[in-house]
């Protein structure tokens, strides 16, 4: 990004226009996977591993069972390579005979007929035998690692008892699995075309990713791969990497039968198969001096990544860079790993890593307080990062550092919580600041180039190009509100094209708060240049704009140190919390977040996002436990899986700050992710202060609090 | 079988087991009700059997004989402009990924025609049913209750 286009007098921008499709989805004309009417079209079913580790020792079609209205696809009938596209080759698209097992619900066989009945009597009529073996759950007992990494800026402090006037503090932290929960299930409808190419329209969030997979497992061209994106409702990571599968499957099945086949999931086979949130293990060692001033943090994270690694390295990234929070220490080592276990593979979902290592780092910022004897809201505002400090990669903040400001902010809207009538019920107030990274880590955007087309119409309209998908976060109003302001035009005047890869070149995924900063900056370039060339060039003409790093921007993957984030969004939340002592259950009663956003695109849009990723961490910290058994999820049913229903949720008020990026379109810096950071901490703080018991781990359910309480 | 359908009489000739949902989305093409877990919990497939919220996943056809069915395509006006609810979803950012969306305005529907003085609480509680990942529900309460007043 050169010379950033001078922002004309903006005029939809900053202004809360409606939303895209907000009329075809309050009438019930917006068209999901599932309500698209295909001819023709078989239903397909997945045949799943029902143990954890072993190897298939046979597959049996039953003999009784007429076959011939169904079609049946194996291992065996994968053209390209067994292999789900992503980082590493170790996931099969389907597990062969003789194959290994390495978790509960690995697909194993495909199935497609014209009508349910069938398919589930297909299901029933099939045998798998396995070689069981002995599955790995445990992190310390498990052999593989997928990745590691290593941050270190100055020495840490290992030996104290020389040092006069200096505390250590170590903890250890525990957060748990957690599903992502978009309410629309998985899906996907795969069409085989004459010429041998076939299209796949899905429930999903980065097009060029199916894109991918669906080349190199079906061994299709560029143009024979034909992926587009159906309305989606909800995506949150969980349809990042895992649409990949759906869509390769339902190829797989329509290319078989020769016909379209719709791949459906439900909610329970949803839950039980695809990824969630990694849990982890995470372990500080804090040297303070008596005053206060922070010497050393130390740092180790362990991450489960279930059986296959999936995006686990990217996460663990990102775990480890935002492992040591919002603050700056001048020594600091941060070892991270992420493991292999015999569960279903772990992947990304909202945060990506960074609420894992964000909750113990700020609960750490709470340990250290308690043994110091000082409050944790001027311990913070003494160690947080400030504009010219350094962060644990020794990248240097140079602009937009919103750490004062959202502190500020949140603690001038939260008024003080008084005490309950009830005497079993303990009101308690917790805080937590935080930073987000936005963008991909690294070199990241560098590497991928993302790319967007803008076409300027004969008849005076405009067209953006890009893959970046609307998953309820905003996306297409947003584009069209940077594009209408770049230019100078009315909303009315721009248009976009389906996110179809036939049709739209790859701007990346639509992942890592990335969308509305990197690709959104990209739209205003490309509506900047296009204005230019109207004033001596006539319409129609086309133009595209690729992702170009500032020269200021340095990292170094090997030592992982340098500017691992183009820049960074803040946030401080205040929780407000309801005890039951007779019962244990945790109400979050209130919840102020203050959030440096750059610049508000879109105020309402903006919030609500905010709003909606906060309580996800509220359900996160509270009620959103998975519970194990023999490697499968034990409460994968949406009767079991509690989410918070308007009923459990807290009034969220959100404080939108404005503290401008000058590479952010318009001065805005992506905010998905960030709201999922900080809740968690502050709850487990505001638990602390209503009953005196340290959690350390997440989610509080009313069985843990009763038993930390009745341990005290 | 008869029932009433968004104001029209429909006359069908289906299995009386078959799930509401299915009917509607499968043989009269209304897919605006949604399913999200098939099991009663989520309230995505949610629409108005004699002015009451249900969930249609667990509803058999055969159960709405003569009854009164509104789905979220029967919520616009009769001219075909939008309701003030549904006006009020889209301004107040209520809608975000849409899925809950149609549930949710039939849900939010019955509250506003029963009571004109809502609190923030009243909506909470009618609302409990209807399952929504992405906005915190704070946005779809200040959609509601604007159309209170």
């Amino acid at each position: 990004m050169s010379s950033p286009p001078p922002p004309p007098l903006a005029s939809a921008v900053g202004r809360s226009v409606p939303r895209r499709e907000g009329a075809a989805k309050v009438t019930g004309a917006a068209r999901y996977t599932d309500d698209l009417v295909v001819r023709d079209a078989w239903f397909g079913k997945t045949v799943r591993s029902t143990v954890p580790r072993g190897r298939i020792r046979s597959i049996t079609l039953d003999p009784a069972f007429d076959w011939t209205h169904v079609v049946v696809v194996t291992a065996a009938d994968i053209p390209g390579d067994n292999v789900v596209q992503l980082i590493r080759d170790d996931q099969p698209v389907l597990a062969p005979r003789g194959g290994e097992i390495r978790h509960k619900e690995e697909p194993i066989l495909l199935l497609a007929a014209a009508d349910r009945g069938t398919l589930e009597e297909a299901a029933r009529h099939i045998r798998i035998e396995y070689e069981v073996a002995e599955p790995v759950y445990a992190l310390e007992q498990a052999t593989e690692v997928f990745s590691t990494v290593e941050i270190g800026k100055g020495e840490v402090v290992e030996d104290v008892e020389d040092l006069k006037d200096v505390e250590v503090v170590e903890r250890t932290f525990r957060v748990g699995l957690q599903e992502q929960l978009y309410i629309e299930p998985q899906g996907a409808i795969a069409i085989p075309e004459s010429d041998g190419s076939i299209k796949v329209i899905g429930s999903l969030q980065c097009p060029y990713y199916v894109h991918r997979a669906l080349k190199r497992a079906l061994k299709l061209t560029d143009q024979q791969a034909v992926v587009i994106q159906a309305e989606t409702g909800g995506g949150f990571g969980g349809k990042e990497e895992y649409p990949s599968i759906v869509a390769v499957h339902a190829a797989l099945l329509a290319r078989k039968a020769g016909r379209p086949v719709r791949l459906i999931y439900d909610r329970h086979e949803d839950l039980a198969a695809t990824t969630k949130r990694h849990p982890g293990v995470i372990t500080h060692r804090t040297a303070v001096k008596k005053d206060g001033t922070l010497l050393s943090q130390d740092i180790e994270i362990v991450l489960d990544g279930g059986a296959y690694c999936t995006l686990t390295p990217v996460v663990l990234s990102r775990a480890a860079i935002h492992a040591a929070g919002a603050y700056s220490c001048p020594n600091v080592r941060i070892r991270a790993r992420a493991v292999a276990t015999n569960t279903p593979p772990n992947g990304a979902f909202r945060g990506f890593g960074a609420p894992q290592s964000l909750f113990a780092a700020e609960l750490m910022v709470e340990h250290v307080a308690e043994r110091l004897g000082m409050s944790s809201v001027d311990l913070r505002r003494r160690w947080m990062l400030r504009l010219g400090d350094t962060t644990a990669t020794g990248q240097v903040l140079t602009e937009s550092v919103g750490s004062e400001l959202v502190l500020d902010a949140a603690l001038k809207a939260a008024p003080r919580v008084g005490t309950s009538a009830r005497r079993h019920v303990r009101r308690g107030r917790g805080l937590s600041l935080v930073f987000h990274g936005s963008g991909f880590t690294g070199s990241g955007e560098k590497k991928l180039q993302g790319t967007i087309g803008f076409e300027a119409l004969a008849d005076g309209t405009f067209r953006i190009l890009t893959a970046s998908t609307e998953i309820g976060q905003g996306t297409k109003t947003i584009f069209c509100q940077l594009a209408a302001d770049a230019l100078g035009v009315g909303l009315d005047k721009i248009g976009l094209a389906p996110q179809d890869t036939s049709l739209v070149p790859d701007s990346g995924p639509t992942v890592a708060s990335r969308t509305a900063m990197i690709v959104g900056r990209l739209v205003q370039e490309a509506a900047a240049e296009v204005k230019k060339r109207l004033s001596r060039e006539k319409a129609p003409f086309r133009v595209e704009k690729s992702y170009i790093q500032p020269d200021s921007i340095h990292w170094d993957e090997t030592t992982y140190r340098g500017d691992a984030y183009p820049v960074y969004a803040w946030a401080c939340t205040i929780a407000d919390v309801e005890v039951d002592l007779t019962t244990g259950a945790v109400r979050v009663t209130d919840l102020v977040t203050a959030v440096d956003c750059g610049k508000a695109l879109h105020p309402v849009m903006a919030e609500g996002q905010i709003e909606g990723g906060c309580l996800q961490a509220v359900g996160w910290a509270t009620i959103e436990e998975i519970k194990m058994k023999d490697g499968g999820y034990q409460n994968d049913r949406l009767a079991t899986y509690l989410i918070p229903t308007a009923l459990d949720a807290p009034r969220i008020r959100t404080i939108l700050v404005e503290n401008p990026y000058s590479q952010g379109p318009f001065g805005a810096k992506g905010i998905g992710e960030l709201p999922m950071d900080g809740p968690a901490p502050a709850i487990i703080a505001a638990i602390h202060d209503a009953t005196g018991v340290w959690l350390d781990e997440v989610p509080a359910t009313p069985e843990k609090v009763l038993a930390a309480c009745a341990s005290r | 079988m008869r029932f009433t359908l968004n104001g029209t009489t429909i006359s069908l000739d289906v299995l009386g087991t078959r799930r509401l949902l299915d009917v509607l989305r499968e043989d009269l093409h209304l897919t605006g009700t949604k399913e999200g877990c098939g099991e009663g919990e989520c309230g995505a497939c949610s629409v108005l059997i004699d002015g009451q919220v249900v969930d249609s996943c667990l509803v058999a056809i055969g159960q709405v004989e003569g009854r009164d069915v509104v789905t979220v395509e029967g919520l616009a006006l009769p001219d075909g402009r939008l309701s003030r609810l549904q006006q009020a979803f889209i301004e107040h950012g209520a809608a975000q990924c849409g899925i809950c969306t149609p549930g949710m305005l039939l849900a939010a529907q019955v509250l506003i025609e029963q009571s004109r003085r809502l609190t923030a609480d009243d909506v909470r509680e009618g609302l409990a049913g209807n399952l929504c990942r992405c906005t915190g529900y704070t946005k779809i309460i200040d959609a509601v209750l604007s159309c209170t007043k």
